[in-house]
C-alpha cells in the first residue's frame, strides 16, 4: 500500500517538476529574446510573438518585431535544442561506455566537424557548392566512421572505443591547426578560431527546423531505450543476461549520438563542457536513473546554453563572446562546486 | 532434464577455449564447475546463457534450443552471477536488484506492485532488506555478491548460473553464499575453485582442463586422488568427513614426481582419519 501510494507521489512530483521546467525554459527564452544590446521589454516580446504566432495585431515597431522574431527567438530556440542535444549525447556516452568522462567530442565527431568546416572555410573544398555546415556535417561523419571502423578493428571494448576517439580527436585537430597555420591569413584564422570556440550568431530559422526536430527525435529514440541504458550499469555482459540486445542498442544509440552532434556542430561550431558537465550535474539532483536522468539532463543542457548565450552577448559591451568559452568559465567552477558539495554530502 | 550441453565448442580467435563439452543436470540440482584456471569455466557458463555463440554444437534448456529463444525471454528464464562485477553508478541495493526486473518489464510500462514485489522478496531471501537503501559502494564483497544473487533471483529464473559466486570472500561469507545457493531450490551451475566446498555443496561436478570435459558425476565418484593430481597437480588425499559427511581433501605438499612412491597403498579406507 505504501508502495502504491509512494508511486502515485513520484509520478505526481515528476508531472510537477516536468512543468516546472518547462516554465523555467520558456522564461530563459523569453529572457534571451529580452535581453541583449538593444533591451525589449518582456511584454513586448509576448506581443512580438503573439503577432507573428496567433497573427494578433498589436502595434509594435518593425525594429522590435523583427528583432524578437528573425534574430533573438530563432538564436535562443537554436541554443535551447544545442544544449539539449549534446547534454543528451553525453550522458548516453557515460551510461553506454560506463566512463564518466565520456561525451560527444571523445568521439572526435566535434574534430571532424572542425577539419570539414575549416576545409571549406579556407581551401574552399567543395567551390561553394559545399555550405560551411555540410562541410562541417561531412567532416563530422568521416571521423565517426573512422573512429568506429578503428574501435570495431582494435576489439569494441569501452576503453578502445575511448581511445580510438582521443585518436581519432587528435588526428582531425591536427589537420584542422595544419590548414590554418599553412593556409589562413589573419582574418581568416580569426573566423575560424571563432566558429572552434562555438557560435551562436548568424543561425536563423532554417537552422531551428532542423536543430528542433533533431534534438526531439533524439531524445525520445533515448528515451525509448531508458532500460537498457540502466542496466549497462554493470557492463555488456550483465547487460546482455538481463536480456538486452547489446549490439543493436549501441548501434542505435552511438548512431543517434553521432547525428545529433554532427548536426549540433555543424550549425554552431564546437561548444565544449555542455555534453560533460550537465549530465553529471542532473544525476546529483535526480540520481542515476534514466528515465528521470535524460529528461533533466535535456531540460538543463537547454537551460544551461541559452544562460551562456545570454552571458556571452552582454558580459563584454559592443562585443560577443565565442560561446564555448562562456560554457566553460562558468561550467567548470559550476562543475566543481556541485563535485565537492557531492563529496561532503556522500 | 533442465539444461544439455551437446558436444559444445567455442573459439576467441584462434584459441580453442571449449571444446566439444557435453554435460547436462537435472532440475533443481547444483552442478559444480570445476578445473584450473583458464580452463573453459567461466565460458563454458558464458556460452550457456549465450552471451558467447557456440563454433559448434546445441545448448538446450528444457527442450528448446537456446539459440532460438529471444534475448529477453531467455533472461526470464537464465540469471548470471558474474564474478566481481562492479559499478561506479551510485544506485542502491535496491536499485540493482531492481534491474533483475528488466526482462519482465515492457517497453514503456512503469515499475508495477510485482516488480516491487519480486525485489522485496529477493533481497529478503538473501538477508539484504535492512542494507536495501544502502549505496552499492558502501556494501562488502559478501554483500555484494549477495545483492547480486539477489539481483539474479528477480529475474525470477529456473536455472542460474554463478561464477566463482565466493571469490575473494572470508571463509565466513564464502559457506554462507554457497548455502544460501543450495536452498534456493532452482537448478544451479557453479563454477568454484574449492574443492572441499564444490564436494559439500554440489549435487554433481564436472571437471574440465584446457576447455575438455574430465569428468563428471557425484563427488564420489570424479574427486579421486589420481584425477586431483592429473587435473591439478597436487597431490591429495580424499576422505569422508566424520563432521560433514562429505568428501573432505585434504593436500600434502612436495613435489609430485619424487613423491609418488609415499602415496598410501590403493583401496585404503577412505573413512578413517588423516595420518
Amino acid at each position: 500500500m505504501r508502495q502504491v501510494a509512494s508511486r502515485c507521489w513520484t509520478w505526481w512530483a515528476l508531472a510537477g517538476l516536468c512543468l516546472a521546467a518547462s516554465l523555467l525554459l520558456a522564461l530563459m527564452v523569453s529572457l534571451a529574446v529580452s535581453i541583449g544590446e538593444m533591451a525589449i521589454p518582456l511584454a513586448t516580446t509576448g506581443k512580438a510573438v503573439a503577432n507573428r504566432l496567433a497573427g494578433t495585431g498589436f502595434e509594435l515597431s518593425r525594429i522590435h518585431e523583427g528583432i524578437v522574431w528573425d534574430y533573438r527567438l530563432s538564436r535562443a530556440l537554436v541554443a535551447a535544442s544545442a544544449g539539449a542535444a549534446l547534454a543528451l549525447s553525453g550522458a548516453i556516452l557515460q551510461a553506454l561506455l560506463r566512463n564518466p568522462l565520456a561525451e560527444p567530442y571523445v568521439l572526435g565527431i566535434s574534430a571532424g566537424a572542425s577539419t570539414g568546416a575549416v576545409s571549406v572555410m579556407i581551401l574552399g573544398v567543395g567551390s561553394g557548392a559545399l555550405g560551411l555546415s555540410a562541410g562541417a556535417f561531412v567532416g563530422a561523419a568521416v571521423a565517426f566512421l573512422l573512429v568506429g571502423l578503428l574501435a570495431a578493428g582494435a576489439g569494441g571494448s569501452s576503453e578502445r572505443i575511448i581511445l580510438c576517439g582521443v585518436a581519432g580527436s587528435q588526428l582531425f585537430n591536427a589537420i584542422t591547426s595544419y590548414i590554418v597555420t599553412t593556409s589562413a591569413n589573419a582574418e581568416q584564422a580569426r573566423g575560424v578560431l571563432f566558429w572552434l570556440l562555438g557560435s551562436l550568431s548568424g543561425v536563423r530559422w532554417p537552422d531551428v527546423s532542423l536543430s528542433a526536430p533533431v534534438a526531439l527525435v533524439g531524445f525520445l529514440v533515448c528515451m525509448a531505450h531508458v532500460r537498457a541504458l540502466d542496466a549497462f550499469a554493470f557492463g555488456k555482459d550483465a547487460a546482455a543476461s538481463l536480456g538486452i540486445s547489446v549490439t543493436r542498442v549501441q548501434v542505435i544509440l552511438l548512431g543517434t549520438t553521432a547525428a545529433m552532434t554532427a548536426i549540433v556542430v555543424s550549425m554552431v561550431g564546437a561548444i565544449g563542457f555542455v555534453g560533460l558537465v550537465i549530465p553529471h550535474a542532473a544525476r546529483f539532483v535526480v540520481g542515476p536513473g534514466h528515465a528521470r536522468l535524460l529528461p533533466a539532463t535535456a531540460f538543463a543542457g537547454a537551460i544551461f546554453m541559452i544562460g551562456a548565450d545570454i552571458i556571452s552577448r552582454i558580459i563584454i559591451p559592443q562585443q560577443i563572446l565565442p560561446i564555448g568559452v562562456v560554457t566553460a568559465l562558468f561550467g567548470a567552477p559550476a562543475f566543481a562546486a556541485i563535485l565537492y558539495r557531492a563529496r561532503r554530502s556522500a | 532434464m533442465s539444461i544439455a550441453v551437446e558436444n559444445v565448442s567455442f573459439a576467441a580467435g584462434n584459441n580453442i577455449v571449449v571444446d566439444g563439452v557435453s554435460l547436462d543436470i537435472d532440475k533443481g540440482r547444483i552442478l559444480g564447475l570445476l578445473g584450473p584456471n583458464g580452463s573453459g569455466k567461466s565460458s563454458l557458463l558464458r556460452i550457456i546463457c549465450r552471451l558467447r555463440k557456440v563454433q559448434s554444437g546445441i545448448v538446450r534448456l528444457g527442450e528448446d534450443d537456446i539459440s532460438l529463444i529471444p534475448r529477453a525471454a531467455l533472461a526470464r528464464r537464465i540469471a548470471l552471477v558474474e564474478q566481481q562485477s562492479s559499478t561506479d553508478t551510485q544506485l542502491t541495493a535496491r536499485d540493482v536488484v531492481g534491474l533483475g526486473r528488466t526482462p519482465h518489464r515492457g517497453l514503456l510500462s512503469s515499475r508495477s506492485a510485482d516488480d516491487d514485489a519480486a525485489v522485496e522478496d529477493a533481497l529478503d531471501r538473501v538477508d539484504m532488506l535492512h542494507k536495501a537503501n544502502q549505496l552499492w559502494q558502501t556494501l562488502s564483497g559478501g554483500e555484494r555478491q549477495r545483492v547480486h544473487i539477489a539481483r539474479a533471483l528477480a529475474q525470477a529464473p529456473s536455472e542460474l548460473l554463478l561464477d566463482e559466486p565466493t571469490n575473494h570472500l572470508d571463509i565466513q561469507h564464502q559457506l554462507e553464499i554457497l548455502s544460501l545457493v543450495s536452498r534456493l531450490g532452482i537448478t544451479c551451475i557453479v563454477a568454484l575453485h574449492d574443492l572441499n566446498l564444490a564436494a559439500m555443496f554440489c549435487d554433481k561436478i564436472a571437471i574440465l582442463r584446457e576447455g575438455k570435459l574430465v569428468a563428471a558425476g557425484t563427488a564420489g565418484v570424479v574427486l579421486t586422488e589420481t584425477l586431483i593430481e592429473d587435473v591439478f597437480g597436487v597431490r591429495a588425499h580424499v576422505e569422508r568427513s566424520s563432521v560433514h559427511g562429505r568428501f573432505n581433501i585434504q593436500y600434502r605438499l612436495g613435489q609430485r614426481q619424487s613423491a609418488l612412491s609415499d602415496l598410501p597403498s590403493e583401496g585404503g579406507d577412505r573413512t578413517r582419519q588423516s595420518s
